[in-house]
């Protein structure tokens, strides 16, 4: 558990001919973290994690990892771990012997090797495959072991990148529950790099949302959820509504009702205010002003899709899956926000 | 209509085996004339007199002495061939790749670029530039083992594209370097055993082309086994012949090895 150290970057810029794939990046892990770098393609969550990995210089800025100014030092003398989005096993070499590559350039015995490999595989639930090639193991399994290989060498970080996104829906929650299990037991500080919200917030203690080499907000993923800080973050993370308002300092009046502001909101005038579909509720009502467009039972929830009124948005709303048989489409109704606190942003 | 289309396919099974028949008496045909040339004594009886004087070392070297200087010329020059292309190709066509991405093409053009030029062509290009090599490196046949590493080359790139086209070297190798593998280490331990097939196929390929190289030796006034070949069919056709044929018959079995070597993927190994 006390094996975590810090890591630090600080303002890291690199550019491609042209493209600010990172402009001024400045990120901090705690010591045993997991933070989940989270942005659309392109935003330059891989260059950021390679910066770090040292397979890419970046063109100014500092990499210091347990206080440890490591900007100039080659990746095989960094001591990280790094599990690629690409099946990465050395295809000659069986599972086990993959795991053991690393402790082989560390010129440990066999025996110390054979002991450290078995914990390893086992780690990762693969005790009965250490003989198989790369060839003969599913994608996941390959995953697997590419997790034990990279933590098989005790490394003082652990980098990710997107490791889970060429395996199918089902592995993929199993996996990643997995490595959140197995990275709390190490207790490894992880940079996790993916393109899917839901993974980040799943296993993460802090999500970082980036943004054209920037990052944009860093924090749990709770208050990332219900504390967005701009508009960029709100609509990447979880779904959300763009309905008129009005603003009045600290509460903004939207869909006939008053709900409080969140920080950085625009406070006054006519605004865009960002509801999540949970915090609206939508009712029967024969004199209300709103129409049914659709509604759609998605399993555990249920949406309908309503129309305010003439000329507005059509908003999604969240509702209980038992009651989404109710609502058919031309049904009059009333939304109403529950009153949870909601980002608004100048209208324009 | 099955019955139209099983005819069809008796057909089509037909031609490919009169195909293939062609073929192999297009090959077979000089290679049994050979044979029968070899074992024939003057009065048209079979012997196999020739044969057992090839076979007869000691021999050899005694009564045919360019002939065995060739022989070992050759081979020599198989070797350099070989070292001296895969040292060349193998890091440069991995460091492109990982690297300088937009050199590959360059470095595609320059390897594939002495298949368009005749050896006589390069023999006038390299003449200069041997007298150097002779200046400095002392007068021998082996030094021609650098006019070969250019001739293969095509021969060799392809190969060794096709072997790093099937796997991920950017990955593997950033694998192993995040694991603590310095370049050296990449190189020998990840890029090279996922080469092997790649490797040896065109080291076979540098083979069989630098045994039956005779142009460039020749307009060099070079003596390698094609030379002496040559020169000893004027004087003793049968051995000439017979050398020719043995010769023939190894670059055969050497492409056959190849081909048999490169059906096999390199991690199709058996684990039990
Ligand atoms: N080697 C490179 N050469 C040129 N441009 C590059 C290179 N690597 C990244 N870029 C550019 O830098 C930007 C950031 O790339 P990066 O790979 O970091 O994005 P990403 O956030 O990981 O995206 P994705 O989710 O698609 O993996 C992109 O615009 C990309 O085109
Ligand atoms: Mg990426």
């Amino acid at each position: 558990m006390s094996r975590g150290v810090a890591v630090q970057l600080t303002d890291l810029r690199r550019t491609y001919s042209g493209v600010n794939a990172l402009d001024g990046l400045t990120l901090h892990l705690e010591p045993g973290e997991l933070v989940a770098l989270l942005g659309p393609s392109g935003c330059g969550k891989t260059t950021a994690l390679r910066c770090l990995a040292g397979l890419e210089d970046p063109d100014s800025g500092r990499v210091e990892v347990g206080g440890k100014d490591l900007t100039r030092v080659p990746t095989n003398k960094r001591d990280m771990g790094m599990v690629f989005q690409a099946y990465s096993l050395f295809p000659h070499l069986t599972a086990r012997q993959n795991v053991e590559f690393g402790l082989q350039l560390r010129k440990q015995g066999g025996e110390q090797r054979r002991r450290r490999s078995t914990e390893m595989l086992e780690l990762v639930g693969l005790s009965a495959h250490v003989d198989k090639y790369a060839h003969q193991l599913s994608g996941g399994q390959q995953q697997r072991v590419a997790l034990a290989r990279a933590l098989a060498i005790e490394p003082q970080v652990l980098l990710l990148d997107e490791p889970l996104s060429a395996l199918d829906a089902k592995v993929r929650t199993q996996l990643r529950d997995e490595i959140r299990r197995i990275q709390l037991e190490v207790g490894t500080t992880t940079l996790f790099v993916t393109h899917d919200q839901e993974e980040a917030l799943a296993i993460a203690d802090r999500v970082g949302v980036m943004r054209s080499g920037r990052l944009l907000q860093l924090a749990a993923p709770q208050e990332l959820y219900s504390r967005p800080a701009d508009d960029f973050v709100a609509d990447f993370v979880g779904l959300t509504n763009r309905v008129m308002g009005t603003s009045h300092g600290m509460t903004v009046q939207v869909l006939g009702a008053d709900v409080p502001l969140l920080p950085g909101s625009a406070s006054e005038g006519p605004v865009t205010v960002l509801i999540r579909p949970e915090h609206l509720t939508v009712t029967q009502d024969a004199a209300g002003a709103a129409v049914v467009i659709s509604s759609s039972f998605l399993g555990a929830q249920g949406r309908v899709v309503v129309s305010p009124g003439e000329n507005l948005h059509p908003v999604l709303v969240q509702v209980p899956s038992a009651v989404v048989a109710d609502f058919s489409p031309g049904d009059r109704v009333t939304v109403r926000p529950v009153g949870a606190p909601a980002l608004a942003i100048a209208a324009g | 209509m099955s019955g139209i289309r099983a005819t069809r396919r008796r057909r089509q099974s037909v031609l490919r085996w009169v195909v293939v028949t062609l073929c192999m008496l297009f090959f077979a045909a000089p290679l049994a004339g050979m044979l029968d040339f070899t074992t024939k004594d003057a009065q048209g009886n079979r012997t196999g007199a020739t044969w057992a004087k090839l076979v007869d070392v000691q021999g050899v070297s005694r009564d045919y002495p360019d002939l065995a200087a060739g022989f070992t010329a050759s081979v020599g020059l198989a070797v350099l061939t070989v070292v001296v292309m895969l040292v060349l190709l193998v890091p440069t066509m991995t460091w492109v790749r990982l690297r300088l991405p937009g050199l590959s093409r360059t470095v595609e053009f320059l390897c594939l670029l002495p298949l368009t030029v005749p050896a006589i062509v390069l023999v006038v290009g390299l003449t200069p530039v041997y007298s150097w090599v002779t200046y400095f490196l002392g007068e021998s046949t082996i030094w021609l083992g650098f006019a070969y590493v250019i001739l293969v080359l095509p021969y060799a790139y392809r190969s060794l594209d096709v072997g790093l086209r099937a796997i991920d070297v950017k990955t593997l190798s950033e694998a192993g370097r995040s694991l603590g593998a310095g370049w050296g280490t990449v190189m020998v331990r990840v890029v090279l055993p996922n080469l092997r097939t790649a490797v040896l196929s065109a080291a076979f390929l540098a083979v069989a082309l630098t045994l039956g190289e005779f142009t460039i030796a020749n307009l060099f006034s070079r003596t390698n086994l094609q030379v002496a070949m040559f020169f000893l069919g004027k004087s003793d056709a049968q051995v000439s012949v017979a050398v020719g044929l043995a010769s023939l018959v190894f670059a055969f079995l050497v492409l056959f090895a190849l081909s048999f070597v490169g059906g096999r993927s390199p991690s199709r190994k058996e684990t039990s």
